[in-house]
């Protein structure tokens, strides 16, 4: 879009508070609901079925089944989400297992990941995006279970880029040496996804 | 509403895409949201549906204030998969929730354009007759023998109504959806739950999950 340009007559609503103001990133709005996006419909797999796996390029690879990994050590999160769709929701609360955890004594040479799901759904982040407590596997959700169409059982919650990295219906990562495109990512949206620099389709 | 645009450097759009749009206020405010794209795909021009969010931020400005020779400031098209063309195939079905009808009447004005033979379905759940947008439009893309446009009025109906008067279920997608056999292709529009049940009835009948693509649609602040 062009700079300078004025939409004659527009006043808008700015968010009067400079504390909250000062959480929303640029051309995001804040909503009170909770938003729904997906490219197709909601997979529903048994939890007797789901298990999480760590991939690609690790030694030694992981895998848990829903009870091993829920037996994992959790945390709570309270974050901020950003939906490229320019939807902000502020203090969402989550319950999570850091990466960290999940990648504890994983030794690995690759520094991108792919993100994989039910569904088939992708999504690429740089490995340290993931890491040092800035991304998590939430099950939980406002002190409930996650409901299927918010990414239930489980969703990667990376709250520092837009949310369509924080895949829903999560079923692994792979480690990679390079970086790959995910789903989103091949159909014009960015690579990163910072919502700070409103990174968010190719060229920004 | 339908908002007409034309532009030089508008290189045209796939059905089902939508742009953003942003207004700046004097002092450097500003304010997007994205829209669906519901004409057929043209190079410089191109028509937005927008539906007047009460208490909205952009859709009032774009539904009062905005007037005939205004510039308005666009971005896109966007959106690579929510789209369809003659080479996707078919036969199609499209299942439209209210103003979520947008960017599939693209796609069947495309189709109409173009000429295509490929079978289109639209079940089109509204609240009441006069909140059917497109109406007549639809009626006359419906002489094709081999569009259907099947309607379902969930609050109101006028008299002497024989047509569904539910909001959409597995039944009444099984009678639009004919068997599910590949090469089928499905969109879904609307709001949340809407679509999360279509798609969900969908895949009950037998519809594989990638035959089916979605786009919610709805009041998130407008």
């Amino acid at each position: 879009m062009v700079g300078e340009f004025i939409s004659r007559g527009f006043r808008g609503r700015r968010q009067e508070d400079p504390a909250v103001a000062g959480r929303i990133p640029p051309g995001q709005y804040l909503t009170p609901g909770f938003p729904v996006l997906s490219a197709g419909p909601t997979p529903h797999t048994p939890l007797m079925q789901w298990d999480f796996t760590i991939e690609g390029a690790v030694r030694p690879a992981r895998r848990w089944t829903w009870d091993e990994f829920r037996a994992l050590p959790s945390e709570s999160i309270t974050v901020d989400i950003h939906c490229v769709t320019k939807w902000s929701k502020l203090d969402t609360v989550w319950e999570g297992v850091a990466i960290d955890t999940l990648l504890d004594g994983v030794e690995t040479d690759g520094t991108y990941v792919t993100a994989f799901c039910d569904g088939g759904y992708t999504t690429n982040l740089p490995l340290a995006d993931l890491v040092d407590g800035k991304a998590w596997v939430a099950f939980a959700y406002g002190g409930e279970p996650l409901a299927p169409e918010h990414g239930g059982p489980a969703r990667l919650l990376v709250p520092h880029l837009y949310f369509w990295k924080s895949a829903k219906w999560v079923r692994g990562l792979e480690i990679t040496p390079r970086d790959r495109p995910g789903f989103w990512e091949s159909l014009g949206y960015h690579d990163y996804g910072d919502p700070w620099r409103e990174q968010r389709y190719q060229g920004d | 509403m339908t908002l007409r645009l034309e532009s030089e450097a508008w290189p045209g759009h796939l059905p089902g895409q939508h742009v953003d749009v942003r207004l700046t206020a004097e002092d450097g405010y500003q304010a997007q949201r994205s829209y669906s794209i519901a004409s057929t795909p043209a190079a410089g021009s191109l028509a937005l549906t927008v539906e007047e969010i009460a208490g909205g931020e952009v859709s009032p400005y774009l539904s009062e204030e905005l007037r005939s020779g205004d510039r308005l400031e666009l971005r896109g098209p966007i959106g690579g998969y929510f789209t369809w063309t003659e080479a996707n195939g078919g036969p199609l079905l499209l299942v439209a929730g209210g103003s979520g009808v947008a960017p599939l009447m693209s796609m069947l004005r495309y189709r109409a354009t173009i000429g295509s033979a490929i079978p289109a379905t639209l079940l089109y759940s509204s609240r009441a007759w006069d909140e059917i947008i497109y109406r007549e439009e639809l009626e006359r893309l419906s002489a094709d023998p081999a569009v259907r446009v099947i309607h379902t009025l969930t609050r109101s109906h006028p008299d002497g109504w024989d047509g569904y008067t539910r909001r959409v279920d597995a039944a009444m997608l099984e009678d639009a959806a004919g068997e599910p056999e590949p090469g089928r292709l499905a969109y879904v529009c609307g709001p949340t739950q809407f679509v999360e049940n279509v798609a969900s009835d969908l895949v009950a009948l037998g519809y594989l999950p990638t035959w089916v693509k979605t786009e919610r649609f709805g009041p998130t602040g407008g």
